[in-house]
């Protein structure tokens, strides 16, 4: 069965130098069995082909059903060196919850 | 020792709604207001205005808001703290006095947090030993220390608890930390011991929930936000007990929602590992950290933990590194992805045939692409019914880029057909603003706190 991020999730994501942070947060406990099974570091980088250059780290918080993502390399540079239209990675989180999983 | 405080969030950088503080004031009780003005980009951008007019340096929208929240501050006994001093905190305070004489306003004690800019120490520092190497490169300052904007240190809540001890009413700060302005009114009031790191960590952790804004309470949500009322916007307010427990709420008769899910989104933004969430304060743990939603825009936040704080401060310095510019033009349907595309060729080919030099050529279609990159739908042509072509430059030639910004208008009648929004004349150059971060050693820096009286 396929289930859509988007439905079992929400999050936030913001920029650390030229890294982005990725936070998705599970609505539910059943929820986040699921994100903390599939959304592997390898997963999530190749989400991000072509986007994050960098390796990926991934952090649990499992207080909060959530786990955040360090995306190395990912916003040309960061601060005003970088010349992405989204050079703070404001809408990461959204590009994330673009992703189906196969449960 | 009080039972509770009310700490309420004013700003979330500088630019942010201006009625936000003012409504934090008059719209229901608080003790202690809290505006974050600074961002990294924001500390050079003070700098280079404090070069051209050194009574300038700080966030020029404090001076206008103080006229209008003073007279309520002083009457329901409000502290306000803000970092808003930025390069020039003393410049700061100076101009609130003079606001605070023109609204015959006596009796205000204004504390200001210096010792945080070590731009004219540079030399100093590195003579005793201190590189101030490069936390991502390793390379020492050395390198880039003709070309600095600005280095301050993120001080952390220690001055202001000084400041707030010595019977301030307002305290102006240079570069302290977002979550220290909002934890040190709890070690004041509560008469925390610094060296309770589970105490310094529920504070830290209250303050990274207010220190942007809206954003706790219902801003940029990315769950249910269409609920959400935003035109009147309530801004967060942290209830804090003196065990370390803090409700997240905000003004009943505003905007904006306090829930479980948008203080959770608030917790992940902008952190990195959560066990080791670094402050001049503590070493706070996120992954302790206890949400309960107790309903009626109620958050409870409790149970956290945390460790000793390090022994250096971290050193947030800008340098000048180069230029940058940036120009977009419209194209409509029919094919307006092949028009922009050929545009951007030609654009390309042109300034190639001027033998212009970039570190850079980045190129994005807006309203097609620009946000999602590669995960974005393709469309087929026939539906994109315009785009924006967004071409940015960078290069450490200011010709280059100067040049750059000419090639753009010409696109309009030299280049494909149904082009439009070029307004505003040619793009200039902008200094582009490298950043330097570092560490200290804590003993090479001796915050210093004066209170002014008026």
């Amino acid at each position: 069965m396929k289930v859509k991020l988007l439905d079992i999730a929400h999050g936030r994501s913001g920029d650390k130098g030229d890294a982005a942070n990725v936070g998705i947060i599970a609505y539910d406990d059943k929820g986040y069995e699921i994100i903390k099974k599939h959304l592997t570091e390898e997963k999530v980088k190749n989400h991000f082909e072509g986007i994050c250059l960098g390796k990926v780290e991934r952090f649990e918080l499992p207080n909060i059903r959530a786990l955040n993502f360090l995306l190395h390399s990912t916003l040309g540079g960061g601060g005003t060196v970088s010349l992405k239209h989204d050079a703070q990675g404001k809408t990461l989180a959204a590009a994330l919850l673009r992703m189906e999983i196969e449960v | 020792m009080k039972e509770k405080i009310r700490i309420a969030s004013g700003q979330g950088f500088w630019g942010d709604l201006i009625d936000a503080p003012y409504d934090q004031v008059t719209k229901g009780e608080i003790d202690y207001l809290v505006m974050d003005y600074l961002a990294e980009v924001t500390m050079s951008i003070l700098q280079k205005q404090k070069n051209k007019n050194p009574e300038f340096g700080y966030a020029r929208d404090i001076p206008a808001l103080m006229e209008r929240i003073l007279p309520v501050c002083k009457e329901k006994r409000i502290k306000v703290i803000t970092n808003g001093g930025g390069v020039n905190p003393v410049g700061c305070a100076e101009a609130i006095i003079k606001v605070a004489k023109s609204l015959n306003i006596k009796g205000l004690k204004i504390a200001v947090v210096d010792g945080d800019n070590i731009k004219d120490r540079i030399d100093e520092l590195i003579s005793v030993g201190e590189e101030l190497k490069n936390m991502e490169t390793g390379e020492s300052i050395v390198y880039v220390k003709d070309k600095l904007l600005s280095a301050n240190v993120y001080l952390g809540a220690a001055p202001i608890v000084e400041a707030l001890s010595k019977g301030a009413d307002i305290v102006i700060t240079g570069r302290t930390t977002d979550t220290g302005l909002t934890l040190a009114p709890m070690i004041y009031e509560f008469g925390w011991s610094m060296n309770d790191y589970n105490l310094m960590s529920a504070g830290t952790v209250a303050g990274h929930i207010l220190e942007c804004g809206g954003q706790a309470s219902g801003v940029n949500f990315l769950g249910d936000w269409k609920s959400i009322e935003l035109t009147n916007i309530g801004f967060p307010i942290a209830e804090a007990f003196p065990n370390g427990e803090v409700i997240i709420t905000k003004h009943e008769n505003l905007g904006g929602k306090v829930s479980y899910e948008t203080v959770a989104e608030q917790l992940v933004y902008e952190i990195g590992d959560p066990k080791k969430y670094i402050t001049p304060d503590c070493i706070a743990d996120f992954t302790s950290i206890k949400l309960e939603d107790l309903g009626n825009n109620k958050v409870k936040v409790f149970g956290v933990t945390g460790a000793k704080e390090t022994d250096t401060f971290k050193v947030s310095c800008s340098y000048a590194d180069g230029y940058s510019a940036s120009a977009s033009l419209t194209y409509s349907w029919p094919e307006a992805l092949t028009k922009a595309t050929a545009a951007d060729k030609i654009l390309r080919g042109r300034l190639e045939n001027l033998g212009l030099e970039f570190e850079e050529i980045n190129t994005e279609f807006l309203g097609y692409n620009s946000c999602h990159g590669p995960l974005a739908k393709t469309l087929h042509e026939d539906d994109i019914n315009e785009l924006v072509l967004k071409v940015s430059v960078r290069s450490h030639d200011f010709k280059s880029v100067d040049r750059f910004g000419k090639e753009i208008a010409p696109l309009i009648l030299t280049g494909p057909p149904s082009v439009t929004g070029f307004a505003g004349g040619r793009p200039k150059p902008s200094e582009v603003v490298a950043y330097w971060p570092a560490l200290i050693k804590k003993e090479f820096i001796k915050p210093e706190v004066q209170i002014l009286e008026v």
